[in-house]
């Protein structure tokens, strides 16, 4: 009796605990969160509250091809969200009339932490950015007033700009705010890395452990954790092209050649690799930071005479390289179209 | 007596005198206004857009000018003392192709007898780099201000002189031999790049001193605009080696060029 008491009282106790994890959590509005591991963001929130109105006016504006002159090209067919929202296997974009362009298409994420965008750092404030790829005759190939009169002449535009702003004005400031807080949401920090710093042990593996060890040493410094930029612009070495990057921006000879730090996360995702995407996986990476940098004046001084990387080093940085995916971030059907 | 008499003269003289004065008297706390037109200009002639002749520059090539913007900001005007006032930031995107926009009213400005105004060309840095927005007007890239704004490189075109010239190199997809002289440049968002901010100072010289009053007539600054002086000056630009001119090293000459491209006309 006794026995049985204090097995049934054990019983519904475990039940209790189930029955609330099986609660169906009501979709709750959290809006932008810092991670509690990240540093405070670089974008000033006060000027863009992220609301859900907001967000969800920029998500249909990101998804939607009206952004473009035939309506055949939207940010999301050049940015997907399961390659990390990159234009997966192409080198460089492909945009408007199948037209080329020069660079490889980042991941969209963490955006709010950058303090510059695009390779060569031509785009300080991700408010002003949207209107770039619009305007770029090889991506969308559209002007902003143009856009803005369609958005307005639309049926359901004006009434979701007035659930995000009041009223239903349509402007410059509002659309690419609209697009801001759809961007600033795509936040990831759910990788085994993250879980790993902090705090469970057991999320990455021995090697994977050496290999982030060894990252710290040879990589860190650029690479900066736990976002894996450090918003500056490097020359790392590869074999030169006439793309100047950074220099494009400043004009400055000691900038030739030199670009922004990317993020490593959703490495996996996100080939092929480079400004250029000059590199299809992660191995010619590698190889590149091992035996392949090209000496230069303007080559980053950490990467010069007394760089190296062990084979055995190198094979640990990739089996840590690949704990930074995100998958839950890849999967959110909150970001999907 | 006869002291007397002259002295109460002069009294009665000073003090009429000094009723004359008060009619003149500057009261800064009272503010007036002063109109500005800018008359873009050909050399000696009204400019035209996309005249098939084309304008003779001193190279002895020929323009025909289809697009000629630019920003006008930062409005000080300086009183005879050599005192400096600033006026209320305000922002004009001067183009040939609209006439309204040639010619506008600055008000708010202290009463004064002023002997030169001076403004910038282009939008200074900080309303370069301001919130979205607080870009509206001529600063909307996506409203007035469209076509000026490179949005690849942050930053608003200062000055933009477009056309063509049989002298320029011959371009196979559009089957024209096209100019493109856009000057920018504020001098960089956090790291220091090209600055092509200008500032032009004109004195009104023997124009004499203008009055600023209240209720007085608001005097008007003809402004002649010499377009050719982008493309001609310390810098003659040759259209076959040098048809184009955007964010690079080169549009420092053109933004030097066209600090000689404001002159006073006359007052009215
Ligand atoms: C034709 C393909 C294409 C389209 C369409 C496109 N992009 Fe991009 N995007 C790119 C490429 C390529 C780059 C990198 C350009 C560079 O750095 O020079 C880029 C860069 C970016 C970046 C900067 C990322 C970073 O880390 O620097 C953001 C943010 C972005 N795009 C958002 C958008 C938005 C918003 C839209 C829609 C308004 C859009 N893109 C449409 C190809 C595209
Ligand atoms: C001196 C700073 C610096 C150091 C040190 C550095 N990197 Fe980089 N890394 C960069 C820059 C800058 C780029 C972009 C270069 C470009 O595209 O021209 C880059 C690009 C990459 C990319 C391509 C990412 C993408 O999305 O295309 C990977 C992967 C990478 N680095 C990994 C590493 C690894 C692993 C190490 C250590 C062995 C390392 N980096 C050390 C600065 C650095």
């Amino acid at each position: 009796m006794y026995k049985i008491s204090i097995f049934s009282i054990i019983v519904s106790i475990l039940e209790l605990v189930a029955c609330g994890k099986d609660k169906p959590k009501p979709v709750e509005w959290t809006g932008f969160e810092r991670p509690a591991h990240f540093p405070n963001p670089v974008y000033d929130f006060s000027s863009n509250v992220v609301t859900e109105a907001g967000f969800a006016l920029g998500k249909k504006l990101f998804y939607d091809g009206k952004l473009s002159r035939d309506g055949s090209i939207s940010c999301g067919s050049c940015h997907i969200q399961y390659s990390a929202f990159t234009h997966h296997g192409h080198a460089v974009s492909h945009g408007i009339d199948e037209q080329l362009g020069s660079r490889n298409a980042p991941p969209i994420q963490n955006t709010a932490w950058q303090a510059n965008f695009f390779w060569d750092g031509g785009v300080q404030h991700l408010d002003m950015l949207s209107i770039a790829p619009i305007e770029n005759p090889v991506e969308m190939d559209e002007t902003v007033a143009n856009v803005l009169q369609k958005l307005r002449a639309d049926s359901e535009y004006p009434a979701l700009f007035e659930k995000a702003f009041g009223t239903t004005e349509i402007n410059t400031a509002r659309t690419m705010q609209a697009l801001s807080q759809f961007m600033n949401m795509l936040v990831s920090a759910n990788t085994r890395y993250d879980k790993f710093v902090q705090g469970d042990n057991s999320a990455l593996n021995a090697q994977e452990q050496a290999g982030l060890a060894a990252f710290r040493i040879k990589c860190e410094s650029c690479h900066r954790e736990p976002l894996f930029i450090d918003n500056e612009f490097h020359y790392n070495g590869l074999f030169r092209t006439n793309d100047l990057g950074h220099f494009g921006i400043t004009l400055n000879p000691l900038d030739s050649f030199t670009f922004k730090t990317p993020s490593l996360r959703n490495l996996d995702k996100t080939a092929p690799y480079m400004h250029d995407g000059r590199f299809t996986n992660l191995d010619m990476v590698l190889d590149h930071y091992q035996s392949g940098i090209y000496p230069h004046a303007n080559l980053d001084s950490r990467l010069t005479n007394g760089f190296s990387i062990s084979n055995q080093e190198k094979a640990d940085i990739k089996a840590f390289l690949l704990t930074l995916t995100d998958e839950e971030f890849i999967r959110n059907p909150l970001f999907s179209e | 007596m006869n002291n007397k008499i002259v002295l109460i003269a002069a009294m009665v003289a000073a003090s009429f005198a000094q009723v004359g004065c008060n009619k003149d008297k500057i009261n800064p706390n009272e503010k007036g206004s002063l109109g500005l037109h800018f008359d873009n200009r050909a050399g000696n002639m009204d400019l035209t857009l996309n005249n098939a002749q084309g304008y003779n520059t001193p190279l002895n090539q020929q323009i025909t000018i289809s697009t000629f913007d630019y920003y006008i900001s930062n409005i000080q005007l300086t009183n005879k003392d050599g005192g400096v006032v600033t006026l209320p930031q305000t922002y004009h995107l001067v183009k040939e192709s609209d006439t309204e926009s040639q010619e506008f009213t600055l008000n708010d400005i202290p009463e004064g007898d002023y002997q030169s105004i001076t403004f910038l060309v282009g939008v200074d840095s900080a309303r370069s780099t301001m919130p979205i927005a607080d870009r509206t007007g001529v600063l909307d890239p996506a409203g007035a201000g469209a076509g000026m704004y490179w949005s690849w490189n942050s930053g608003y075109i200062f000055v933009k002189l477009e056309g063509t010239s049989p002298q320029a190199p011959l371009d196979s997809a559009t089957n024209t031999r096209p100019l493109y002289y856009h000057v920018g440049g504020f001098g960089g968002y956090s790291s220091t790049t090209i600055n092509n901010l200008r500032t032009i100072t004109l004195p009104f010289g023997s124009n004499g001193d203008v009055e600023v009053r209240k209720d007085g007539e608001v005097s008007k600054l003809h402004i002649n605009v010499d377009a050719l002086k982008v493309i001609s000056g310390t810098t003659n630009v040759d259209f076959s080696t040098n048809p184009v001119a955007h964010f690079g090293t080169f549009s420092g000459n053109l933004a030097n060029n066209y600090t000689q491209m404001f002159v006073l006309d006359h007052i009215h």
